[in-house]
């Protein structure tokens, strides 16, 4: 898994990632006096913004279905991880239950 | 400068560094897996500087998705800092463009939400100071632990999966991510579809997935009455 682009097409997607993302954090500070608030039909769609993109990342990684075939340990691990994020609600619980399970499944069994 | 505010600022975010360590060594290490270099690695980092969008970024220019699709990923995931902006723009009304420019370039999930917990405290700690002290202090830790993750990353045997560890931390702020029906909703329809589409040409599946999971929120919270906003 390594990129076939060079150094100046990396350089010119981290720039343009970098201007947008600026550009949103600055968004609302940069206009306020000029706009009061945020208007409720964007809030309304950007309040499911993270748990759908998120959802999106994260499932593809612990249940694959396509021609590469089924991977358990990584299921399992994610399973595993998904309850103690849910407990903890802490990254680093959750990057090493599921590490440590994955490793655990990969070494050990 | 007001050096009180700024220390208890730095104090503040001190506990959340146990997340933010290992999630910046996995980006740097995810760099260089991603076959990017040092330079690539900072720029990233001191440029875009959002862990999520970078490692997604990483991810697909690794699988060489269309530059196209790797920017409006990142960028969909950090729609997000609008959000922030917009709920932490009050405070922040009464400072000249240029702190408010500096202010915006270091906003993050975590100075967000401890700097707006802070001043709804009634805290009397300055505003400005007590939000760079916990902004600053992350930024510099991320630029260390990016730089160190992409120095380590190469001698990291491929047997370790330890790619694996950045959906564990997408993982992590989904959970909390999910706050009711209507966002689990949106989090279960989009990981699905994520799933289904995982084959899809060009990495469409995780636009269309995330697309299709934010309509299925924002109509399940219609069709339940919503929670008329906050």
């Amino acid at each position: 898994m390594a990129t076939n682009y060079g150094p100046v097409e990396i350089a010119g997607v981290i720039a343009v990632i970098g201007v947008l993302t600026y550009a949103c954090r600055l968004s609302f500070i940069a206009l306020f006096g000029r706009l009061d608030e945020i208007p409720p039909v964007v809030e309304r769609v950007l309040r499911f913004v993270p748990a759908a993109v998120l959802a999106a990342l994260v499932l593809p990684s612990f249940v694959t279905l396509d021609a590469t075939g089924f991977a358990a340990d990584k299921f399992v691990a994610g399973a595993l991880a998904a309850g103690v994020a849910w407990q903890t609600e802490d990254v680093f619980a959750t990057m090493v239950t599921g590490m440590g399970v994955l490793w655990a499944i990969r070494f050990l069994l | 400068m007001d050096t009180t505010a700024f220390r208890r600022g730095v104090r503040d975010v001190a506990p959340l560094l146990l997340g933010i360590i290992p999630f910046g060594l996995v980006a740097g290490i995810a760099t260089v897996n991603a076959g990017l270099g040092l330079p690539a690695a900072v720029g990233l980092s001191v440029v875009v500087f959002a862990g999520a969008s970078q490692l997604a970024a990483l991810e697909l220019l690794g699988q060489n998705a269309p530059l196209t699709v790797v920017v409006a990923t990142a960028v969909v995931i950090n729609l997000r800092l609008l959000m922030y902006s917009a709920s932490i723009a009050p405070y922040f009304r009464d400072f000249t463009s240029r702190w408010k420019a500096v202010l915006a370039y270091v906003l993050t999930d975590q100075a967000y939400a401890l700097s707006v917990a802070n001043y709804r405290s009634d805290s009397e700690a300055d505003r400005k100071w007590y939000y760079l002290g916990v902004a600053v202090t992350l930024w510099a830790v991320w630029q260390v632990t990016t730089v160190v993750g992409a120095l380590l990353g190469t001698g990291v045997p491929d047997a370790w999966g330890l790619e694996f560890a950045i959906p564990l931390v997408f993982l992590a702020i989904l959970v909390p991510a999910i706050e009711d029906a209507a966002t689990g909703v949106a989090a279960v329809v989009g990981g699905a579809i994520a799933v289904v589409g995982a084959g899809l040409p060009l990495n469409l599946g995780l636009l269309v997935a995330s697309g299709v999971g934010i309509t299925a929120g924002v109509l399940t919270e219609s069709a339940t009455g919503g929670t008329d906003g906050d």
